[in-house]
C-alpha cells in the first residue's frame, strides 16, 4: 500500500519532469532495446519469412517464393528430421525422468541442516559451472574406444560417442551430469522461500517427511516446479553444444539444433529450408516461453 | 547449455521466528545416517569425472598405454605443454577475454538502465517491455541463426575493428549477440533487486533536484552493487561457457575464444586422451578458478532472480 502511494506520487512528479529527464529516460531504455529488437526479435520475423522461401543466401535476388514447400519437404524428403524430433523428445524425457527429479529430492535433503550439507552442494554444481563443450570433452576419458575407462572395467569395445545405437545415451548421462546440480540449485533457492511455519504445522499434525512434502511443501512451490519444467522443456530443444563437438549431430545425434546449423554453416546453404526448420523450433518454444512469462508476471503483480 | 539460465520468480518469505534448522524436518537418526551416506557416494560419483580428468593430466601417454589406466603412476607435466602450444592456448584465452570483458560489462551496464526505468517509473509498457527482454533471453539461439549470420557477412567493418572486413569473424559480432541475449535475465534480476530500495531515497532526491541520470548512476548504483557482482560472476563464466554463436559466426581458427576453439582441438586431441585431460583442465581453469573463489556470488546470482526482497 504505502509504495503504491509512493508510486503515484512519483507518477505526479513525473508530469513535471524536464525535457531533459526524459530524453534521459528514452534513452536508457530505447538503446537497450533497440539492440534487441535488432539481434533478436527482427531475426525472430525474418526467420519466419524466410521460411517460405527458397535462398542459397548469395544474392538479395534470388530469394524466390516457395510458399509451404519447406515445411512439407521437412515432414516428407528429409531423412534426418524425424530421427531429430524423436532425439529430442527422447532428450526432454531423459532429463525431466532422471536429473530433473534427481535434482529435485537432492534440493529437498539438502535444504536441511545436516551434516557436510555445503560440501554436497559444491560437488553437485561443480559441473554447473563448465560448458557443455567442455563436457562432452571431459567424458571423452570414459567413453574413448581404445583409452576410455568404460571399456577398460568391462572389458568392452564399443565406440560410445560413435556407435549410433549408443551414442545418445552416453551424451545423455552426460549431460546429466550437469543438469541435476542446476535444477538442484534453483529448487534449493526455492525451498529456502518456503514458510517455515508450514513444515512446523504439519509436523504437529504428524504427518512424516514424505506427506510434508507432497501435500505441502511440493503445492507451495508450484511457480518453481512450473519454471523447472519450462527449463527442461527449453534446454532440451536448445542442446546442442554436446552433439556437434562430438559429430555435429549427425549419425544418431541428430537435434533440431544441429541441423539448423548444419543448413548455414555445412557444404549446402539452404537459407530458406534451414529457417524453417528454425521456425518449428520457434513454435514449439514459444508455448513454453509463453507459459513461463505468465509465471513470472503473475508473481510480478502480486 | 547454452549458457542461459532464466530466472525463477518465487518470493521468499521470511522464516518463522524458531527458524527451520534440524527440527524443521523430521529426519529421525537412523534415516539421517542413510541419507548422509548415499550423499557421500552421489556427491563423489559428482566429483569423479573431474578427479579423473585432473589425474590422468598428469601422466604419460606411453606410460598408460603400456599399463592401462586403472594403474598408478607415469607422473608428468608434459600433457600441459604439448595442450598449451598444440591447441594455442594463449591465443584463445586472449580471444576469450577481448569477448567476454566487454560482454559483461555492456550487459550489466544496459540492463541496469533498463532496470532502473522499471523499477523507478511505472509506466504503462513496463510489462511489455520486460517481456521483450526475457522472451529474448529464451528463444532458442539457433532459431535466429540465418538472419543474423546473414546480416552481419552484410555489415562492413573497418579494418582497425575486424580484419575480415565484416561483422562476421569478428568479436564485436559475439559481444553484441551474447550482451542481447543476456540482457533479459540480469534486467529481470536487476529490476526485482531495485524494487527493494526504499523509495524514499528518491524523493528526497527529487527535493533537491537530482536528475534522473545522477539518481541512477550515483543513488542507485552504488546501492545494487552486491548485485552486480553477482550477475557479473554468473555472465562471466556464461559467456566464456558460450559455444554455439562463436561457433556459427566466426570460421577462422585464430578468432576462436577458447570454448569453441574445442571444436578444432577435437581432431588433434581425441587420440590421445591425458591430452583431453590436460585440455579439459586447461579450459575449465578460469571458470573453476571463479567458481571457488567467488562461490558465493555464482549462487546468489542464480538465486538473486528467484527472491525478492
Amino acid at each position: 500500500m504505502a509504495t503504491r502511494t509512493a508510486r503515484r506520487q512519483s507518477r505526479r512528479v513525473e508530469k513535471k519532469r524536464g525535457a531533459r529527464d526524459r530524453l534521459v529516460i528514452s534513452l536508457m531504455i530505447g538503446v537497450p532495446t533497440i539492440l534487441v529488437v535488432w539481434l533478436v526479435w527482427l531475426p525472430a520475423v525474418a526467420s519466419v519469412a524466410l521460411s517460405f522461401t527458397k535462398w542459397n543466401g548469395f544474392k538479395f535476388s534470388s530469394i524466390q517464393w516457395v510458399g509451404t514447400k519447406n515445411y512439407v519437404d521437412i515432414a516428407t524428403i528429409y531423412p534426418p528430421f524425424w530421427p531429430a524430433i524423436q532425439h529430442n523428445l527422447i532428450w526432454l524425457v531423459f532429463l525431466f525422468v532422471l536429473p530433473t527429479i534427481l535434482g529435485v529430492v537432492l534440493a529437498v535433503v539438502l535444504d536441511r541442516e545436516m551434516w557436510g550439507s555445503r560440501f554436497y552442494q559444491t560437488a553437485f554444481y561443480l559441473p554447473v559451472v563448465l560448458s557443455l563443450a567442455l563436457v562432452g570433452f571431459i567424458w571423452q576419458l570414459f567413453y574413448s574406444t581404445d583409452q576410455g575407462l568404460i571399456n577398460e572395467l568391462f572389458k568392452g569395445n564399443v565406440d560410445w560417442y560413435g556407435d549410433p545405437d549408443v551414442n545418445l545415451w552416453a551424451v545423455l548421462v552426460a549431460t546429466a551430469w550437469r543438469h541435476t546440480g542446476y535444477i538442484m540449485l534453483i529448487y534449493l533457492a526455492g525451498l529456502k522461500g518456503v514458510d517455515g511455519s508450514l513444515r512446523e504445522a504439519a509436523a504437529v499434525d504428524g504427518a512424516n517427511e514424505v506427506k510434508t512434502f507432497f501435500n505441502v511443501i511440493f503445492p507451495v512451490m508450484r511457480p518453481i516446479n512450473m519454471i523447472v519444467l519450462v527449463i527442461v522443456v527449453i534446454e532440451s530443444l536448445r542442446a546442442f553444444d554436446l552433439v556437434w563437438i562430438i559429430n555435429k549431430g549427425r549419425n544418431g545425434l541428430e537435434l533440431i539444433s544441429a541441423l539448423v546449423s548444419q543448413n548455414v554453416i555445412g557444404e549446402a546453404t539452404r537459407y530458406g529450408f534451414g529457417s524453417a526448420l528454425a521456425v518449428i523450433m520457434m513454435v514449439i518454444s514459444s508455448v513454453f516461453i509463453t507459459i513461463y512469462l505468465r509465471i513470472v508476471f503473475r508473481e510480478d503483480r502480486r | 547449455m547454452t549458457t542461459t539460465a532464466p530466472p525463477a520468480p518465487v518470493r521468499s518469505r521470511p522464516s518463522s521466528p524458531g527458524g527451520r534448522g534440524p527440527s524443521g524436518g523430521v529426519l529421525n537418526k537412523r534415516r539421517g545416517k542413510v541419507a548422509t551416506v548415499i550423499m557421500l557416494v552421489l556427491a563423489i560419483a559428482w566429483l569423479f569425472p573431474l578427479l579423473w580428468a585432473l589425474y590422468n593430466s598428469f601422466r604419460d601417454y606411453s606410460y598408460t598405454q603400456t599399463n592401462g589406466y586403472l594403474s598408478f603412476g607415469g607422473w608428468t607435466l608434459a600433457n600441459y605443454e604439448n595442450a598449451w602450444s598444440r591447441g594455442n592456448f594463449g591465443l584463445h584465452f586472449k580471444n576469450s577475454l577481448l569477448i567476454t570483458v566487454p560482454a559483461v560489462a555492456l550487459t550489466l551496464f544496459l540492463s541496469s538502465l533498463v532496470a532502473f526505468v522499471l523499477a523507478r517509473f511505472s509506466y504503462r509498457f513496463n510489462l511489455t517491455l520486460l517481456g521483450i527482454f526475457l522472451a529474448a533471453n529464451l528463444l532458442p539461439p539457433q532459431a535466429l541463426l540465418i538472419p543474423v549470420f546473414r546480416m552481419f557477412r552484410e555489415i562492413p567493418l573497418p579494418e582497425f575493428m575486424s580484419s575480415s572486413g565484416t561483422m562476421l569473424n569478428s568479436f564485436w559480432a559475439l559481444i553484441l549477440v551474447n550482451t542481447a541475449f543476456q540482457l533479459g535475465f540480469c534486467t529481470f534480476v536487476l529490476s526485482n533487486y531495485m524494487k527493494t530500495l526504499p523509495h524514499e531515497i528518491y524523493e528526497s532526491a527529487e527535493l533537491d533536484g537530482a536528475s534522473v541520470w545522477r539518481q541512477y548512476w550515483q543513488l542507485t548504483m552504488p546501492l545494487v552493487r552486491p548485485a552486480l557482482a553477482a550477475l557479473a560472476t554468473l555472465q562471466v563464466t556464461w559467456i566464456y561457457n558460450e559455444f554455439f554463436w562463436a561457433t556459427v559466426l566466426i570460421s577462422r581458427g585464430d578468432k576462436y575464444p577458447v570454448t569453441s576453439a574445442l571444436n578444432n582441438l577435437r581432431g588433434q586431441f581425441f587420440s590421445d586422451t591425458n591430452l583431453v585431460a590436460a585440455g579439459s583442465i586447461l579450459v575449465a581453469l578460469p571458470v573453476l578458478v571463479v567458481f571457488f573463489v567467488l562461490q558465493k556470488q555464482f549462487v546468489s546470482g542464480l538465486t538473486l532472480g528467484s527472491t525478492k526482497g
